[in-house]
């Protein structure tokens, strides 16, 4: 099997150029690629477009990003719980771009599969439906929407072997999958690498064959956004 | 008049038994403590789960386990687990039965205007466009008026719409009411002490008003 393993973050990270186009995983702080963001901010790489559906929090995830001005456009559905975003966003630094989540996710999805438009009743009638194609199909409207891909998507699994077949655990899967589909370049970092046929083939989630790069993480945080309990 | 508990309990009597329901943030999270326990229904969490179960004990809290709101989560026996594109396919493909939802506008013909207000922080639609644009049941959980008392229940929504034509019950603090396909608000239930006179004063679309209008029994 092809040996797509890499020593680290920064080695994985090391040809991303300045105004790329990145996706990165994650819903909230679920499932977000922290060794890949950590060692962006390292590179100091700039002019970065996320796509990514929400943008962290101030001081986690992309938010991180945003404080050192490495984000030049967010590409999103979600950007609530982060106050230098909406600085940003205010004067004027950040582009955003807001879409309907389950566009987003179909969008990056047919960016995978080689589907440049689709069709979604999401946003008919709204501003989101601003200068689309709008068709009426048995008697509902519907818009086209263009596919998404990345020049580099930066993923995080629970588990992976070293030709790249992931495993994602709850709901940190999220975006994961077809992000890592949607990119030229693809860099999973999994919580734990192990060597190929240890994994079930009936239980991979993303084959080898979308990931490009894959290194064992470390010091995950997996930071909680809301902890809520139930007090027994 | 009802609090927000009232308006959940009031939206818990519309649940049946075999439907798969979507809830949104805020007094539509609450729908899910007063739903009976005779019914089987299942719980859907538009980030990739189906089969929401009650908060996590402290011991068993997990990054990996968290619902739509970001809020720590366990699963239901019988759960299932998904990617957002999946998620989205059932919720576009017509799979979801009921989908519950906070506005801060509804229209006379079932506009829904909850994601935007202009000139204030712009946070984004999440996924509420997709799930009011292909739900079979959208029903609406919000306070009849304005902290200025100024109806949100309008002839036409002055906010950003989220979606056109899709908004088919409303609970609010004051009444229960239909958004009849034709157009206009009918009158079904009056929250208690609640007068007809009062549920008009506070409706600026077209009312509905046929026979006695009984109290809301919660």
């Amino acid at each position: 099997m092809i040996d797509k393993v890499v020593a680290n973050a920064d080695e994985a990270v090391r040809d991303i150029p300045d105004n790329a186009v990145l996706m990165l995983g994650g819903f909230g702080l679920s499932g977000i690629p922290e060794n890949c963001l950590a060692a962006l901010l390292r590179k100091g790489v700039k002019g970065l477009t996320c796509i990514s559906n929400n943008a962290g929090v101030d001081d986690f995830g992309i938010g991180l990003l945003l404080k050192t001005r490495q984000v030049k456009k967010m590409i999103s559905s979600y950007v609530g719980e982060n106050a230098e975003f909406e600085r940003q966003l205010l004067t004027g630094e950040l582009e955003v771009d807001l879409i309907p989540q389950g566009t987003l996710a179909e969008r990056i999805r047919a960016g995978g599969a080689g589907i440049p438009a689709f069709f979604t009743p999401a946003g008919y009638g709204t501003e989101v439906a601003e200068g689309k194609e709008v068709r009426e199909f048995h008697g509902k409207m519907y818009l086209m929407e263009h596919w998404l891909r990345a020049d580099f998507s930066l993923v995080k699994a629970w588990k992976g072997d070293t030709t790249g077949n992931l495993i994602y655990r709850g709901t940190s899967r999220n975006f994961n999958p077809m992000m890592a589909a949607a990119g030229k370049i693809t860099i999973a970092e999994v919580e734990e690498l192990v060597p190929v046929g240890e994994l079930d083939p009936n239980q991979i989630h993303t084959p080898g064959i979308y990931v490009q790069r894959i290194f064992q993480g470390k010091n995950y945080e997996k930071r909680i956004e809301q902890k809520t309990i139930t007090k027994i | 008049m009802l609090d927000k508990t009232g308006i959940a309990k009031r939206i818990a009597q519309e649940v049946k038994d075999g439907m798969y329901i979507n809830l949104g943030i805020g007094i539509p999270t609450l729908v899910a403590n007063y739903i009976p326990a005779n019914l089987n229904v299942v719980l859907q969490s538009e980030n990739g789960l189906l089969g929401i179960g009650p908060f996590p004990t402290e011991d068993k809290v997990d990054a990996d386990f968290i619902n739509a709101g970001k809020q720590t989560i366990t699963m239901m026996p019988g759960s299932s687990l998904f990617s957002s594109a999946e998620s989205f396919a059932m919720i576009r493909g017509g799979n979801i039965h009921l989908t519950i939802l906070g506005a801060m506008e509804v229209s006379e013909t079932g506009d829904i205007a909850n994601w935007k207000v202009p000139g204030k922080m712009v946070k984004g639609m999440g996924g509420a466009m997709d799930l009011v644009a292909s739900a079979n049941h959208i029903i609406v959980a919000m306070q009849h008026c304005s902290k200025e008392g100024a109806s949100k229940l309008l002839k036409k929504c002055t906010l950003p719409i989220t979606g056109l034509n899709c908004v088919k019950k409303i609970v609010t603090d004051l009444a229960v009411l239909d958004v009849l396909p034709k157009g206009g608000f009918k009158l079904l239930e009056r929250a208690p002490g609640v007068t007809v006179e009062q549920i008009k004063n506070a409706t600026e679309g077209k009312l509905i008003i046929e026979g006695d209008i009984p109290e809301i029994r919660i």
